[in-house]
Parts: structure tokens; sequence; C-alpha cells
């Protein structure tokens, strides 16, 4: 691999500290974000997607939440680590973050154009007509006329809030974008604009992307990698068309097995048996073992470390030798 | 960090944006009744910068052998039991009771609304040393802790102010501080922390202008309060010393006569409803008008 990661994720753990116990949201996480690419992240509710996002900018809300352990390596630099006034000219300028539900992330007594400007303002050293300026510009971009520019949040619809949310992660040209779910809270219609728009930006603005998602249809469309995460960790990392040719996680298989196929006559869909388990009470060894067709007796006992089956695909299953023992 | 220039292309029409203030403007002016208010509140006001030529005989013209008049020619409001005019004072009370009003209750909302963004904001230890001293606070009468700091400080129009906008500052923490709890948990506030704002900037600007609403209605009431609290310091020898008009001094002043001499607590009482109303007035107007989602 010649590449080097924009961003890279090693051993993160991150637990939620409650009276009723200690969620373990994440364990042992690895991720890896290469320039110019777009990384799905894929996972179940409550599999840590949106902890993951958050730990990425260290906005994990403390408390109860807490990064336990782990690195999160921005161009080589240790996010967890980083004074909070640092962090800050990170945030938005070179990292930003698209959140799930537009209808709640734009301030409603702000207008849309000053909520635009605030990003710009807060990193260039512009002067106000030149960001006022520009936010106009970016208005423009994602297709709202700048005429809009003094209207409030409410006048918006759905489709274009996330429009604007697009436009304020954008403003300062960021060399990360995250988008957390952003076309959810959006209906099919809207949510296939918005996917061609983020797509054509991203090209346009040469801009990485981390695009969380529980939608196997939206990886397929704007994705160059997927990591699959479950209960916290993610268990395989390959290329696109790797994963969906061959997925070799008992969780990814059965993830593919439970989409209907148009092509196929099948009888009855192949449902993986169970649930997410508990994040206060996760299984010992490999989280997906009780759940799992092929469990062995290490399974119950061992979390599964990585397994290269590729250069850019591995996988965390005891199916699979680890490296080390290939070695 | 090098940053990547793909500017889109220009736009004719530069930065021409319409002022936030003009566009809140323009809202209330379609309120009637909020356009009332401001104009009897501008009428006081003219009335207390002006007083000296509206009402030239000056708060303090005893004149013995007019005392007890009831509303004429002359002294339009009458006069009291010292032959003073009614309207000449009410006129010059204005001044005083205007201001004691509105700088108390500005004492308050600043002092009150800050400490409560502070406690709603941070939580746990700072929320817990702020509200249980503001606890403190409200478990002493509010009158009583005014009287216990003029006392302390002595009297006179500025001890008056502080007075009644201490004791007032509770109220106002309590009220920001429950509003900023529920704003805390929005996605919005957690958006502006993803881009990059500090503390300081999502308070001032994201924060307290969501939660104004509140303390507008609540301040157009307090001021209200805070010159019936005036008046009280007043009235019991704490507040203004006895020759200034003052409207609350005025009405206990006049409590001795009211039955046979009603004029000389109407009119200070008037003047107090009137005041009290027009606040209201425009304390609904502007709440609507800085909502931008009633807008029209």
């Amino acid at each position: 691999m010649t590449k080097k990661p924009l961003l890279e994720i090693k051993n993160l753990h991150v637990h939620y500290i409650t009276n009723e116990g200690t969620v373990q949201a994440i364990n042992d996480l690895n991720l890896e974000l290469y320039p110019g690419e777009t990384l799905g992240l894929v996972g179940e509710t409550g599999a840590g997607k949106t902890t993951t996002a958050l730990a990425m900018m260290r906005l994990v809300p403390n408390p109860p939440g807490k990064i336990v352990s782990g690195e999160v390596l921005y161009k080589g630099k240790n996010l967890v680590e980083m004074k909070e006034a640092d962090l800050r000219k990170i945030r938005g300028n070179q990292i930003s973050m698209i959140f799930q539900d537009p209808m709640t992330s734009l301030n409603p007594i702000m207008t849309v154009g000053d909520q635009i400007r605030e990003g710009i303002m807060l990193h260039q050293k512009v002067d106000k007509a030149t960001a006022t300026k520009r936010a106009m510009d970016m208005l423009e971009v994602v297709g709202i006329p700048m005429e809009r520019y003094d209207e409030y949040p409410h006048q918006f619809s759905g489709g274009m809030k996330q429009r604007v949310v697009i436009a304020i992660s954008l403003s300062c040209n960021p060399e990360i974008l995250i988008a957390d779910e952003p076309t959810t809270a959006l209906d099919v219609t809207i949510q296939a604009q918005v996917l061609q728009l983020m797509e054509n930006l991203k090209v346009e603005f040469d801009t990485s992307m981390l695009m969380i998602t529980h939608d196997l249809g939206v990886v397929a469309k704007v994705c160059d990698h997927v990591a699959i995460m479950y209960a916290g960790t993610v268990i395989e990392h390959a290329q696109k068309h790797k994963l969906y040719r061959t997925p070799k996680h008992p969780y990814t298989i059965g993830l593919f097995e439970s989409i209907p196929n148009v092509h196929e006559t099948t009888e009855r869909l192949k449902p993986i048996i169970g649930l997410m388990p508990d994040p206060t009470d996760l299984p010992t060894g490999c989280t997906f073992h009780p759940r799992c067709p092929h469990a062995m007796d290490i399974c119950k006992v061992e979390f599964p470390e990585v397994t290269h089956l590729s250069d850019e695909h591995w996988v965390r299953c005891h199916l699979y030798p680890a490296d080390k023992e290939v070695e | 960090m090098e940053k990547k220039n793909n500017t889109p292309a220009p736009t004719q029409q530069v930065a021409q944006k319409r002022n936030q203030w003009k566009e809140v403007w323009r809202r209330l002016r379609q309120n009637k009744m909020a356009m009332v208010g401001l104009a009897i509140l501008i009428i006081l006001a003219l009335a207390a910068i002006f007083a000296d030529v509206i009402a030239p005989n000056g708060f303090d013209n005893q004149v013995i052998k007019d005392r007890f008049q009831t509303p004429n020619s002359t002294h339009w409001f009458g006069t009291d039991n010292l032959g003073r005019g009614v309207f000449d004072r009410v006129i010059h009370g204005a001044r005083v009771s205007l201001s004691i009003g509105i700088i108390s209750v500005s004492i308050a909302i600043v002092f009150g609304g800050l400490l409560g963004a502070l406690a709603g904001f941070y939580g746990g230890r700072v929320d817990n040393v702020i509200m249980r001293s503001m606890d403190i606070l409200l478990a002493i009468p509010s009158i009583l802790l005014a009287i216990s700091i003029v006392s302390a400080l002595g009297g006179g129009l500025f001890n008056v102010m502080l007075a009644v906008g201490i004791s007032s500052i509770p109220g106002y923490a309590r009220i920001v501080r429950a509003s900023v709890i529920t704003l805390k948990g929005q996605e919005f506030i957690e958006a502006a922390r993803a881009i990059g704002a500090n503390d300081s900037r999502i308070i001032m600007k994201h924060i307290i202008p969501n939660s104004l609403a509140p303390i507008i209605v609540q301040g157009t009431l307090g001021v209200a309060g805070a010159i019936l609290s005036a008046a009280g310091l007043s009235f019991i020898g704490l507040g203004l010393s006895p020759p200034n008009p003052e409207w609350g001094a005025m009405l206990s002043g006049g409590r001795d006569y009211i039955r046979d001499h009603m004029h000389m607590t109407l009119f200070p009482g008037l003047m107090i409803m009137a005041t009290i109303f027009a606040l209201n007035l425009l304390g609904d107007g502007l709440r609507d008008a800085l909502d931008p989602k009633l807008k029209n």
C-alpha cells in the first residue's frame, strides 16, 4: 500500500458511563480513510456509527461519553490528545460534519446565509462582506438561489435544509467530510438528489468523505470503500466491489442475504437470527458469536484480530487465520 | 493548510444584505397593539426628559393655601396635602420611576441571564454552585432582600435600582437556565460545535438569542414589579427621600387621604398602569417580531 491514510482510527474505545452501567459504544475500532475516497460506514442502529463520527472530531458528549483509549490520527496528529483550541481550528475547517436531521441541525432564528457565513468567518480571515459573498456563492453551489440568503430555516423544505447544511460543511473546503446518515430524514426522491449533489461536490471540492448509513443501496451508489460495523467495531473493511461480490464475515454475508434481489426468485429472505447485543453487556469473545452460524469454541473466548485477506480487504473473524498466525 | 481554490461563478449582486434589525422593526410595525405601547412609552419618556418644560413649577412647589384641590384648570391632576401639583410631581416622577424600572430590570436580566446561561450550559458543579446561591437569594423574600441591601449601601436612586435589581436576579436565572437546558441538547448546538465555534460564541450567538422570548416577557412584567418594589422601599423610608417625586412614593403618600382626596393616589397609579400596559404590549409585539417563525 503506497497511499497514506488521511485519517486513521486505531484501537478506539468509547464508553458512555451512565448510572445504569457502562455502555461500550465503541470497542477496539480500526478505520482508515484515504485521500479522495468515500468510505461507507455501515451498521445497524446502535452499532456505534454516530459515536464513531463524533469521536473523529472529539465531539462525544462528555459526560456521559468518554474516549477511553485509542488514537484518531489526522495527518499524523492525534486528535484525542489535542488541545481544545487547536481542535476548534480543525473542526469545520479541515474536518466537517453533516448531521442526520436537517430539521434540527440549523439554528431556527438565524438566517441560513448567516449560518453559512459563521463557519467562514470562524476559520478564514476575511471581512464580513467577503464572507457574506462567499456564503451566497455557497448557496448557489448547492442549488439554492442566493436571494434566499436572508430567509430562515423554517421557510425551507427538508431537502433544501439539507443542502444548506451541506453548504455550511463545505464552506471552508474541508479535507474530510463526515456525513452522518445525511439522507435518512429525507424522502426517497430527495435522497437521490442530495446524494447526487454530495457526490458532485465531493469531486468538485476534492474532499474525502465518510458516509455513515445503514442503507447498502446508498453505499453502492456513492462509496469506494466500505466498513461494516457491528457492536462498536469494524468487522470487515473492503473495496466496495470486493465486499459486494465476496463478503467474508458471516455478519456481512447475512446482511446481503437479507436484501431482496430483483434478479432471482427466492422464496424467503434469510434474516440474521437474533438481535444486536446489549452494549452494556456485550458477549465475551467475538461479539457476533451468539448469532453466528459458524460459531466455534474459540469465538466465545477470544476477540478476533484483524486478518488481511488482500491489500484493501480485512476482516475480524476466527474463520480466517489472523495476520500474525500466518507469518 | 493549502486551500483549494474553486470559487464558483462570480455573482453580479454583491453582498447586499438586509439588516436583521430593520426586519424586526418592519414586523413590529405591523403589530398595531405594539405600536400603541411604543407610542405610550415614547410619550412617557418625552415627558420625563422635558419635565422641566411641561411642568415648570417643579416637584416641590408647596403652596399650602392650595392644598387638596380636586383637578381643575390650573392644577390638572389636583394638588396634594402640601399644595404641590400632582401633575407636576407625576411628570417629574416619570424620570425617577422609569429609570428605576428599566435600569433595575436591566441589571437583573444581564446578571440573571448570564448566570442562568452558564449554569444551564455547563451543568454539573457550576450549575450547582450558581443555582444554590440563587436558591439562597430566593429563600429571602425579595422586598426583605432589597431592604437589607439598601440599608447596607444607603438610600439614593442608584442603590435602590441595585437593590431591586439584585433581588430579582434569581427569577431570570431560573428562566434562562431552563430554556438553555432544553436548547443545549438540540442538534444545531452540536452542529455549531462541529464547525469549530467555541463555548462563548455558542452561548452568545446560538443559545441566548434562542432563549430571548421568555426573558422579554418576564422583563416587561418585571419593570412593573420593579417600580412597585421601589415604591415599597420609599414607603418604609429606605428609598428616595420624601420631596423627590416617585410614583410609588406618591401612591403611599396619598394612601392616608384616599377616602376624601383620591386624585392623590389615582394619578400616580394610572401612570404606573399606563407604563406597565405599554410595556406589556410592546413586549408581546417584540417577542413576536423577534421570532422569525411567526413572520407575517
